[in-house]
Protein backbone atom coordinates (compact mmCIF):
# COMPACT_ATOMS: atom_id res chain seq x y z
CA UNK A 1 0.00 0.00 0.00
CA UNK A 2 1.14 3.53 -0.77
CA UNK A 3 0.05 6.29 1.59
CA UNK A 4 -0.06 9.72 0.01
CA UNK A 5 1.40 11.78 2.84
CA UNK A 6 -0.01 15.36 2.81
CA UNK A 7 3.47 16.84 3.34
CA UNK A 8 5.84 14.28 1.83
CA UNK A 9 3.87 12.78 -1.04
CA UNK A 10 3.48 9.04 -1.74
CA UNK A 11 5.26 6.84 0.82
CA UNK A 12 5.32 3.07 1.25
CA UNK A 13 3.06 1.84 4.06
CA UNK A 14 5.98 -0.11 5.54
CA UNK A 15 7.41 3.22 6.75
CA UNK A 16 4.39 3.57 9.02
CA UNK A 17 3.08 1.84 12.09
CA UNK A 18 -0.63 1.34 12.58
CA UNK A 19 -2.56 2.29 15.68
CA UNK A 20 -6.22 1.72 14.87
CA UNK A 21 -9.58 3.43 14.50
CA UNK A 22 -9.34 7.22 14.19
CA UNK A 23 -11.93 7.57 16.95
CA UNK A 24 -8.94 7.09 19.29
CA UNK A 25 -8.34 10.82 18.78
CA UNK A 26 -11.43 11.48 20.89
CA UNK A 27 -10.14 10.58 24.31
CA UNK A 28 -12.99 10.69 26.84
CA UNK A 29 -13.12 13.11 29.73
CA UNK A 30 -11.55 11.33 32.70
CA UNK A 31 -13.43 13.47 35.20
CA UNK A 32 -16.90 12.83 33.76
CA UNK A 33 -19.56 10.94 35.67
CA UNK A 34 -19.51 8.04 33.18
CA UNK A 35 -15.71 7.97 32.75
CA UNK A 36 -15.34 4.24 33.52
CA UNK A 37 -17.86 3.27 30.85
CA UNK A 38 -16.54 5.80 28.39
CA UNK A 39 -12.98 4.54 28.78
CA UNK A 40 -14.05 0.91 28.45
CA UNK A 41 -15.71 1.85 25.20
CA UNK A 42 -12.74 3.95 24.08
CA UNK A 43 -10.03 1.45 24.98
CA UNK A 44 -11.65 -1.83 23.97
CA UNK A 45 -14.68 -1.63 21.66
CA UNK A 46 -14.33 -1.10 17.93
CA UNK A 47 -16.69 -0.60 14.98
CA UNK A 48 -14.42 -2.82 12.84
CA UNK A 49 -16.26 -1.99 9.61
CA UNK A 50 -16.02 -3.90 6.33
CA UNK A 51 -15.64 -1.01 3.93
CA UNK A 52 -14.52 2.55 4.56
CA UNK A 53 -12.42 2.89 7.71
CA UNK A 54 -10.78 5.98 9.16
CA UNK A 55 -7.61 5.01 10.96
CA UNK A 56 -4.45 6.37 12.55
CA UNK A 57 -1.05 5.72 11.01
CA UNK A 58 2.26 7.00 12.45
CA UNK A 59 5.10 7.84 10.07
CA UNK A 60 7.70 6.24 12.28
CA UNK A 61 10.41 5.85 9.66
CA UNK A 62 9.71 9.30 8.24
CA UNK A 63 8.67 12.65 9.64
CA UNK A 64 6.93 11.12 12.69
CA UNK A 65 3.64 12.76 11.98
CA UNK A 66 0.33 11.09 12.78
CA UNK A 67 -2.03 10.68 9.84
CA UNK A 68 -5.72 9.93 9.55
CA UNK A 69 -6.03 7.60 6.58
CA UNK A 70 -9.41 6.75 5.05
CA UNK A 71 -9.03 3.28 3.59
CA UNK A 72 -11.38 0.58 2.36
CA UNK A 73 -10.87 -2.59 4.42
CA UNK A 74 -12.27 -4.75 1.61
CA UNK A 75 -9.99 -3.47 -1.17
CA UNK A 76 -7.13 -1.66 0.66
CA UNK A 77 -7.89 1.39 -1.49
CA UNK A 78 -6.92 4.67 0.21
CA UNK A 79 -9.28 7.52 -0.57
CA UNK A 80 -8.09 10.27 1.76
CA UNK A 81 -5.06 11.13 3.91
CA UNK A 82 -5.08 13.96 6.44
CA UNK A 83 -2.73 15.13 9.15
CA UNK A 84 -4.17 13.90 12.45
CA UNK A 85 -3.20 17.28 13.91
CA UNK A 86 -5.60 19.02 11.53
CA UNK A 87 -8.38 16.51 12.22
CA UNK A 88 -7.98 16.94 15.98
CA UNK A 89 -8.00 20.72 15.73
CA UNK A 90 -11.15 20.82 13.64
CA UNK A 91 -12.75 18.76 16.39
CA UNK A 92 -11.82 21.43 18.90
CA UNK A 93 -8.78 19.74 20.41
CA UNK A 94 -5.54 21.52 21.47
CA UNK A 95 -6.92 25.04 21.19
CA UNK B 1 -21.74 -45.55 6.60
CA UNK B 2 -18.76 -46.24 8.85
CA UNK B 3 -15.30 -45.87 7.41
CA UNK B 4 -12.83 -48.66 8.10
CA UNK B 5 -9.99 -50.58 6.51
CA UNK B 6 -12.37 -53.35 5.54
CA UNK B 7 -14.64 -50.84 3.87
CA UNK B 8 -11.75 -49.51 1.78
CA UNK B 9 -10.83 -53.04 0.68
CA UNK B 10 -14.44 -53.91 -0.12
CA UNK B 11 -14.89 -50.76 -2.18
CA UNK B 12 -11.58 -51.32 -3.94
CA UNK B 13 -12.77 -54.78 -5.01
CA UNK B 14 -16.17 -53.52 -6.17
CA UNK B 15 -15.10 -50.55 -8.26
CA UNK B 16 -15.65 -47.86 -5.59
CA UNK B 17 -19.35 -47.74 -6.41
CA UNK B 18 -20.53 -47.79 -2.80
CA UNK B 19 -19.23 -44.40 -1.63
CA UNK B 20 -22.01 -41.93 -0.90
CA UNK B 21 -21.99 -38.17 -0.29
CA UNK B 22 -20.98 -37.72 3.32
CA UNK B 23 -23.57 -35.14 4.29
CA UNK B 24 -27.07 -34.26 3.13
CA UNK B 25 -28.13 -31.03 1.42
CA UNK B 26 -31.30 -30.28 3.40
CA UNK B 27 -33.63 -27.33 2.96
CA UNK B 28 -33.96 -25.27 6.12
CA UNK B 29 -36.79 -26.14 8.48
CA UNK B 30 -38.89 -23.23 9.80
CA UNK B 31 -37.54 -23.59 13.33
CA UNK B 32 -34.57 -25.18 15.12
CA UNK B 33 -33.64 -25.48 18.76
CA UNK B 34 -30.15 -24.22 17.93
CA UNK B 35 -28.79 -22.48 14.86
CA UNK B 36 -25.05 -22.12 14.48
CA UNK B 37 -23.95 -19.34 12.15
CA UNK B 38 -20.77 -20.34 10.37
CA UNK B 39 -19.87 -23.70 8.80
CA UNK B 40 -16.19 -23.51 9.58
CA UNK B 41 -14.14 -25.69 11.90
CA UNK B 42 -15.54 -24.20 15.08
CA UNK B 43 -19.17 -24.14 13.92
CA UNK B 44 -19.07 -27.72 12.66
CA UNK B 45 -17.27 -28.91 15.79
CA UNK B 46 -19.96 -27.19 17.85
CA UNK B 47 -22.64 -29.01 15.86
CA UNK B 48 -20.85 -32.33 16.32
CA UNK B 49 -20.51 -32.04 20.10
CA UNK B 50 -23.95 -30.49 20.48
CA UNK B 51 -25.58 -33.45 18.76
CA UNK B 52 -23.31 -36.27 19.88
CA UNK B 53 -22.34 -35.29 23.43
CA UNK B 54 -25.20 -33.02 24.48
CA UNK B 55 -27.95 -34.92 22.65
CA UNK B 56 -29.44 -31.95 20.79
CA UNK B 57 -31.09 -33.26 17.64
CA UNK B 58 -32.81 -30.20 16.21
CA UNK B 59 -29.73 -28.25 15.15
CA UNK B 60 -28.71 -26.43 11.98
CA UNK B 61 -25.45 -24.95 10.75
CA UNK B 62 -25.92 -22.11 8.26
CA UNK B 63 -22.99 -21.21 6.06
CA UNK B 64 -22.64 -18.33 3.60
CA UNK B 65 -20.53 -20.27 1.10
CA UNK B 66 -19.43 -23.88 1.31
CA UNK B 67 -18.36 -25.47 4.58
CA UNK B 68 -14.70 -25.32 5.47
CA UNK B 69 -14.05 -22.52 2.98
CA UNK B 70 -12.92 -19.93 5.51
CA UNK B 71 -10.09 -20.00 8.00
CA UNK B 72 -10.22 -23.76 8.61
CA UNK B 73 -9.13 -24.07 4.99
CA UNK B 74 -6.51 -21.33 5.27
CA UNK B 75 -4.40 -22.02 8.34
CA UNK B 76 -1.00 -23.57 8.94
CA UNK B 77 -2.55 -26.66 10.62
CA UNK B 78 -0.54 -26.55 13.85
CA UNK B 79 -1.98 -28.22 16.94
CA UNK B 80 -0.40 -27.56 20.35
CA UNK B 81 -1.13 -26.61 23.94
CA UNK B 82 1.94 -24.63 25.00
CA UNK B 83 0.27 -21.67 26.67
CA UNK B 84 1.08 -20.25 30.07
CA UNK B 85 -1.84 -18.43 31.68
CA UNK B 86 -4.44 -20.13 33.86
CA UNK B 87 -7.30 -18.92 31.68
CA UNK B 88 -5.76 -20.51 28.59
CA UNK B 89 -3.67 -23.59 29.31
CA UNK B 90 -6.41 -25.91 30.68
CA UNK B 91 -8.56 -25.05 27.66
CA UNK B 92 -5.82 -25.74 25.10
CA UNK B 93 -4.75 -28.93 26.87
CA UNK B 94 -8.39 -30.07 26.81
CA UNK B 95 -8.31 -29.30 23.09
CA UNK B 96 -5.13 -31.31 22.52
CA UNK B 97 -6.66 -34.29 24.32
CA UNK B 98 -9.70 -34.04 22.05
CA UNK B 99 -7.36 -33.89 19.04
CA UNK B 100 -5.75 -37.13 20.19
CA UNK B 101 -9.10 -38.92 20.08
CA UNK B 102 -10.67 -36.95 17.24
CA UNK B 103 -10.33 -39.46 14.42
CA UNK B 104 -11.95 -42.25 16.45
CA UNK B 105 -14.62 -39.88 17.71
CA UNK B 106 -15.75 -38.70 14.28
CA UNK B 107 -14.67 -41.85 12.36
CA UNK B 108 -12.73 -39.78 9.85
CA UNK B 109 -9.06 -39.64 8.96
CA UNK B 110 -7.90 -36.17 9.99
CA UNK B 111 -4.23 -37.10 9.45
CA UNK B 112 -3.45 -36.07 13.01
CA UNK B 113 0.33 -36.28 13.32
CA UNK B 114 1.92 -35.72 16.74
CA UNK B 115 5.30 -34.79 15.38
CA UNK B 116 5.98 -32.26 18.15
CA UNK B 117 6.73 -28.55 18.27
CA UNK B 118 9.89 -26.79 19.34
CA UNK B 119 9.95 -23.12 20.38
CA UNK B 120 13.56 -22.00 20.05
CA UNK B 121 15.18 -19.55 22.43
CA UNK B 122 18.17 -17.36 21.78
CA UNK B 123 18.93 -15.56 25.04
CA UNK B 124 19.17 -16.41 28.73
CA UNK B 125 16.08 -14.30 29.42
CA UNK B 126 14.12 -16.23 26.85
CA UNK B 127 15.28 -19.51 28.37
CA UNK B 128 13.92 -18.38 31.73
CA UNK B 129 10.61 -17.39 30.15
CA UNK B 130 10.29 -20.74 28.38
CA UNK B 131 11.24 -22.63 31.54
CA UNK B 132 8.43 -20.86 33.31
CA UNK B 133 6.00 -21.57 30.50
CA UNK B 134 7.02 -25.24 30.43
CA UNK B 135 6.41 -25.49 34.17
CA UNK B 136 2.99 -23.88 33.77
CA UNK B 137 2.17 -26.42 31.06
CA UNK B 138 3.25 -29.35 33.24
CA UNK B 139 1.20 -28.02 36.15
CA UNK B 140 -1.84 -28.14 33.87
CA UNK B 141 -1.22 -31.73 32.80
CA UNK B 142 0.44 -30.98 29.46
CA UNK B 143 3.89 -32.21 28.47
CA UNK B 144 6.90 -29.96 28.11
CA UNK B 145 10.62 -30.56 27.80
CA UNK B 146 13.49 -28.06 27.81
CA UNK B 147 16.35 -28.86 25.42
CA UNK B 148 19.79 -27.28 25.41
CA UNK B 149 21.58 -26.31 22.21
CA UNK B 150 23.28 -29.71 21.77
CA UNK B 151 20.01 -31.57 22.15
CA UNK B 152 18.35 -29.27 19.62
CA UNK B 153 21.30 -29.79 17.27
CA UNK B 154 20.86 -33.55 17.48
CA UNK B 155 17.25 -33.27 16.32
CA UNK B 156 17.52 -30.29 13.97
CA UNK B 157 21.09 -30.19 12.61
CA UNK B 158 20.15 -27.88 9.73
CA UNK B 159 19.28 -24.86 11.89
CA UNK B 160 21.46 -21.77 11.99
CA UNK B 161 22.93 -22.32 15.48
CA UNK B 162 25.83 -19.90 15.34
CA UNK B 163 24.07 -16.87 13.92
CA UNK B 164 25.96 -13.78 15.10
CA UNK B 165 22.87 -11.98 16.37
CA UNK B 166 20.54 -14.82 17.34
CA UNK B 167 22.49 -17.96 18.27
CA UNK B 168 20.20 -20.86 19.20
CA UNK B 169 20.58 -21.64 22.90
CA UNK B 170 17.93 -24.33 23.11
CA UNK B 171 14.22 -24.87 22.84
CA UNK B 172 11.02 -25.76 24.62
CA UNK B 173 9.49 -28.91 23.16
CA UNK B 174 5.98 -30.25 23.34
CA UNK B 175 6.12 -33.78 21.94
CA UNK B 176 2.35 -34.28 21.79
CA UNK B 177 1.86 -31.24 19.56
CA UNK B 178 1.80 -31.61 15.81
CA UNK B 179 -0.29 -31.00 12.73
CA UNK B 180 -3.63 -32.17 11.36
CA UNK B 181 -5.19 -32.10 7.93
CA UNK B 182 -7.31 -28.93 8.18
CA UNK B 183 -9.93 -29.70 5.52
CA UNK B 184 -10.45 -33.20 6.85
CA UNK B 185 -11.16 -31.74 10.28
CA UNK B 186 -14.02 -29.67 8.85
CA UNK B 187 -15.32 -32.55 6.74
CA UNK B 188 -15.03 -35.07 9.56
CA UNK B 189 -16.98 -32.87 11.95
CA UNK B 190 -19.55 -32.10 9.25
CA UNK B 191 -20.08 -35.77 8.45
CA UNK B 192 -20.42 -36.71 12.09
CA UNK B 193 -22.81 -33.84 12.82
CA UNK B 194 -24.90 -34.78 9.79
CA UNK B 195 -25.05 -38.42 10.94
CA UNK B 196 -26.35 -37.16 14.29
CA UNK B 197 -29.17 -35.27 12.60
CA UNK B 198 -27.70 -31.78 12.19
CA UNK B 199 -28.85 -29.90 9.08
CA UNK B 200 -25.87 -28.35 7.34
CA UNK B 201 -27.25 -25.60 5.11
CA UNK B 202 -24.68 -24.27 2.66
CA UNK B 203 -24.91 -21.23 0.40
CA UNK B 204 -27.20 -19.64 2.96
CA UNK B 205 -25.93 -16.23 4.03
CA UNK B 206 -27.18 -14.72 7.25
CA UNK B 207 -28.31 -11.21 6.37
CA UNK B 208 -29.82 -10.23 9.70
CA UNK B 209 -30.72 -11.32 13.21
CA UNK B 210 -34.36 -11.03 14.22
CA UNK B 211 -34.30 -9.54 17.71
CA UNK B 212 -37.47 -8.49 19.53
CA UNK B 213 -37.60 -7.17 23.09
CA UNK B 214 -33.98 -8.13 23.64
CA UNK B 215 -34.49 -11.75 22.57
CA UNK B 216 -33.08 -13.35 19.43
CA UNK B 217 -35.86 -15.21 17.57
CA UNK B 218 -33.85 -16.48 14.63
CA UNK B 219 -31.85 -15.46 11.59
CA UNK B 220 -32.79 -13.75 8.34
CA UNK B 221 -30.99 -15.51 5.53
CA UNK B 222 -30.73 -15.57 1.77
CA UNK B 223 -33.07 -18.59 1.99
CA UNK B 224 -35.61 -16.76 4.15
CA UNK B 225 -36.22 -16.46 7.87
CA UNK B 226 -35.22 -19.43 10.05
CA UNK B 227 -36.48 -19.42 13.62
CA UNK B 228 -34.38 -20.63 16.52
CA UNK B 229 -34.56 -20.86 20.29
CA UNK B 230 -30.83 -20.21 20.46
CA UNK B 231 -28.43 -18.74 17.92
CA UNK B 232 -24.69 -19.29 18.21
CA UNK B 233 -22.32 -17.18 16.15
CA UNK B 234 -19.00 -18.85 15.19
CA UNK B 235 -17.71 -16.75 12.31
CA UNK B 236 -14.27 -15.64 13.53
CA UNK B 237 -12.78 -13.16 11.07
CA UNK B 238 -16.20 -11.69 10.38
CA UNK B 239 -17.48 -11.51 13.96
CA UNK B 240 -17.69 -7.74 13.80
CA UNK B 241 -20.01 -7.90 10.79
CA UNK B 242 -22.37 -10.56 12.12
CA UNK B 243 -22.56 -9.28 15.67
CA UNK B 244 -22.94 -5.80 14.21
CA UNK B 245 -26.33 -7.03 12.94
CA UNK B 246 -27.29 -7.30 16.62
CA UNK B 247 -26.04 -3.76 17.17
CA UNK B 248 -23.02 -4.95 19.14
CA UNK B 249 -19.52 -3.54 19.05
CA UNK B 250 -16.86 -6.08 19.98
CA UNK B 251 -13.39 -5.90 21.53
CA UNK B 252 -12.10 -7.18 18.20
CA UNK B 253 -10.43 -5.92 15.02
CA UNK B 254 -10.22 -7.94 11.80
CA UNK B 255 -6.70 -8.40 10.47
CA UNK B 256 -5.12 -10.48 7.74
CA UNK B 257 -2.57 -13.24 8.38
CA UNK B 258 -0.61 -14.58 5.45
CA UNK B 259 0.60 -18.15 5.04
CA UNK B 260 3.02 -19.70 2.61
CA UNK B 261 3.82 -23.11 1.11
CA UNK B 262 6.99 -24.05 -0.70
CA UNK B 263 7.28 -26.60 -3.47
CA UNK B 264 7.24 -30.21 -2.29
CA UNK B 265 10.51 -31.45 -0.80
CA UNK B 266 11.73 -34.73 0.60
CA UNK B 267 11.25 -34.98 4.38
CA UNK B 268 13.49 -32.35 5.98
CA UNK B 269 11.62 -31.07 9.04
CA UNK B 270 10.82 -33.62 11.73
CA UNK B 271 8.57 -31.27 13.73
CA UNK B 272 6.98 -27.86 13.89
CA UNK B 273 9.60 -25.19 14.58
CA UNK B 274 9.17 -21.62 15.80
CA UNK B 275 11.88 -19.00 15.68
CA UNK B 276 12.34 -17.14 18.96
CA UNK B 277 14.08 -14.04 17.65
CA UNK B 278 11.53 -13.13 15.00
CA UNK B 279 8.03 -14.23 14.21
CA UNK B 280 8.38 -17.30 12.01
CA UNK B 281 6.99 -20.81 12.30
CA UNK B 282 7.31 -23.70 9.90
CA UNK B 283 6.33 -27.32 9.48
CA UNK B 284 6.37 -29.75 6.58
CA UNK B 285 3.13 -31.08 5.17
CA UNK B 286 2.67 -34.72 4.25
CA UNK B 287 2.87 -33.66 0.60
CA UNK B 288 6.34 -32.27 1.33
CA UNK B 289 5.69 -28.53 1.13
CA UNK B 290 7.15 -26.34 3.84
CA UNK B 291 4.16 -24.57 5.40
CA UNK B 292 5.14 -21.36 7.14
CA UNK B 293 4.00 -17.98 8.35
CA UNK B 294 4.80 -15.08 10.61
CA UNK B 295 3.27 -11.80 11.68
CA UNK B 296 -0.11 -10.46 10.73
CA UNK B 297 -0.03 -7.51 8.35
CA UNK B 298 -1.08 -5.21 11.18
CA UNK B 299 -3.94 -3.09 9.83
CA UNK B 300 -7.70 -3.62 9.80
CA UNK B 301 -8.79 -5.56 6.75
CA UNK B 302 -11.41 -8.01 5.52
CA UNK B 303 -9.53 -8.72 2.29
CA UNK B 304 -8.20 -12.27 2.24
CA UNK B 305 -4.84 -11.11 0.97
CA UNK B 306 -1.93 -9.20 2.44
CA UNK B 307 0.92 -7.04 1.26
CA UNK B 308 4.55 -7.55 0.33
CA UNK B 309 6.38 -6.06 3.37
CA UNK B 310 5.14 -8.97 5.52
CA UNK B 311 6.11 -11.48 2.83
CA UNK B 312 9.64 -10.10 2.98
CA UNK B 313 9.67 -10.11 6.78
CA UNK B 314 8.48 -13.73 6.99
CA UNK B 315 11.03 -14.91 4.43
CA UNK B 316 13.80 -13.05 6.28
CA UNK B 317 12.79 -14.89 9.44
CA UNK B 318 12.98 -18.18 7.58
CA UNK B 319 16.41 -17.37 6.16
CA UNK B 320 17.74 -16.37 9.59
CA UNK B 321 16.49 -19.60 11.16
CA UNK B 322 17.26 -22.16 8.46
CA UNK B 323 19.24 -20.81 5.51
CA UNK B 324 18.43 -23.94 3.49
CA UNK B 325 14.91 -22.59 3.03
CA UNK B 326 16.36 -20.13 0.53
CA UNK B 327 16.81 -22.99 -1.94
CA UNK B 328 13.13 -23.85 -1.97
CA UNK B 329 10.76 -21.99 -4.26
CA UNK B 330 7.55 -20.51 -2.94
CA UNK B 331 4.59 -22.34 -4.41
CA UNK B 332 1.59 -20.57 -2.95
CA UNK B 333 0.70 -17.84 -0.50
CA UNK B 334 -2.65 -16.64 0.75
CA UNK B 335 -4.31 -14.64 3.49
CA UNK B 336 -7.01 -15.30 6.02
CA UNK B 337 -9.01 -12.79 8.05
CA UNK B 338 -8.55 -13.04 11.82
CA UNK B 339 -10.60 -11.80 14.73
CA UNK B 340 -7.80 -10.06 16.65
CA UNK B 341 -9.07 -9.49 20.16
CA UNK B 342 -7.91 -6.84 22.60
CA UNK B 343 -5.94 -9.26 24.78
CA UNK B 344 -5.04 -11.95 22.26
CA UNK B 345 -7.46 -14.47 23.78
CA UNK B 346 -10.82 -15.74 22.53
CA UNK B 347 -14.40 -15.23 23.67
CA UNK B 348 -17.00 -17.98 24.23
CA UNK B 349 -19.93 -16.43 26.05
CA UNK B 350 -23.54 -15.33 26.18
CA UNK B 351 -24.30 -11.85 24.88
CA UNK B 352 -26.57 -9.10 26.23
CA UNK B 353 -29.18 -10.37 23.73
CA UNK B 354 -31.19 -13.28 25.15
CA UNK B 355 -30.72 -16.42 23.06
CA UNK B 356 -27.69 -15.08 21.17
CA UNK B 357 -24.31 -16.64 21.92
CA UNK B 358 -20.89 -15.67 20.68
CA UNK B 359 -17.74 -17.60 19.84
CA UNK B 360 -14.87 -15.60 18.33
CA UNK B 361 -11.75 -13.56 18.91
CA UNK B 362 -9.49 -16.51 18.07
CA UNK B 363 -6.71 -14.27 16.76
CA UNK B 364 -4.48 -16.50 14.66
CA UNK B 365 -4.68 -19.49 17.01
CA UNK B 366 -8.10 -20.81 16.13
CA UNK B 367 -7.22 -24.05 14.40
CA UNK B 368 -5.63 -25.79 17.39
CA UNK B 369 -8.62 -24.73 19.47
CA UNK B 370 -11.20 -26.21 17.10
CA UNK B 371 -12.26 -29.27 19.15
CA UNK B 372 -12.34 -27.52 22.54
CA UNK B 373 -13.97 -24.43 21.07
CA UNK B 374 -16.74 -26.61 19.62
CA UNK B 375 -17.06 -28.62 22.82
CA UNK B 376 -17.22 -25.58 25.09
CA UNK B 377 -19.55 -23.65 22.79
CA UNK B 378 -21.84 -26.69 22.62
CA UNK B 379 -21.74 -26.89 26.41
CA UNK B 380 -22.69 -23.22 26.67
CA UNK B 381 -25.51 -23.57 24.13
CA UNK B 382 -26.89 -26.73 25.74
CA UNK B 383 -26.58 -25.81 29.41
CA UNK B 384 -26.46 -22.00 29.39
CA UNK B 385 -23.33 -22.01 31.51
CA UNK B 386 -19.67 -21.97 30.51
CA UNK B 387 -17.70 -25.20 30.30
CA UNK B 388 -15.25 -25.47 33.26
CA UNK B 389 -12.18 -24.98 31.04
CA UNK B 390 -13.65 -21.93 29.27
CA UNK B 391 -14.86 -19.87 32.21
CA UNK B 392 -12.29 -17.13 31.60
CA UNK B 393 -13.41 -16.42 28.01
CA UNK B 394 -16.01 -13.86 29.00
CA UNK B 395 -17.22 -11.17 26.67
CA UNK B 396 -17.22 -8.57 29.45
CA UNK B 397 -13.74 -9.34 30.79
CA UNK B 398 -12.37 -6.07 29.42
CA UNK B 399 -14.93 -4.12 31.41
CA UNK B 400 -14.12 -6.03 34.59
CA UNK B 401 -10.35 -6.04 34.10
CA UNK B 402 -9.95 -9.83 33.75
CA UNK B 403 -7.89 -9.87 30.57
CA UNK B 404 -5.97 -12.98 29.48
CA UNK B 405 -2.96 -11.39 27.84
CA UNK B 406 -0.28 -14.05 27.14
CA UNK B 407 2.00 -11.52 25.50
CA UNK B 408 1.32 -8.57 27.79
CA UNK B 409 0.81 -6.33 24.78
CA UNK B 410 -2.29 -4.53 26.03
CA UNK B 411 -5.26 -3.38 23.97
CA UNK B 412 -3.35 -3.26 20.68
CA UNK B 413 -4.73 -6.13 18.57
CA UNK B 414 -2.01 -5.99 15.92
CA UNK B 415 0.66 -6.74 18.55
CA UNK B 416 -0.89 -9.98 19.84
Amino acid sequence: MIINHPLLGPRDASEFTYLGDASLIDRPDGTAENAADAFYDYAYLRDNPAGEHRELWYHEAGDRSWLVVTRNTLTHEISKVELARDVARTRGRSK
Amino acid sequence: MRYSGFRVIKEALTGHKGWKPVWREPDPKPHYDVIIIGGGGHGLATAHYLSKVYGQRNVAVVEKGWIGGGNVGRNTTIVRSNYMLDGNEPFYEFSLKLWEGLEQDVNYNAMMSQRGIINLFHTDGQRDAYTRRGNAMILNGADAELLDADQVRAEHPYLNFDDARFPIKGGLVQRRAGTARHDAVAWGYARSADLHGVDIIQNCEVTGLRIENGTCLGVETSKGFIGASKVGCAVAGNSGRVMGMAGMRLPIESHVLQAFVSEGLKPVLPSVITFGAGHFYVSQSDKGGLVFGGDIDGYNTYAQRGNLPVVEDVCEGGMALMPMIGRARLLRMWGGVMDMSMDGSPIIDRTPVQGLYFNGGWCYGGFKATPASGYCFAHLLAKDEPHPVATAYRLDRFRTGRMIDEKGAGNQPNLH
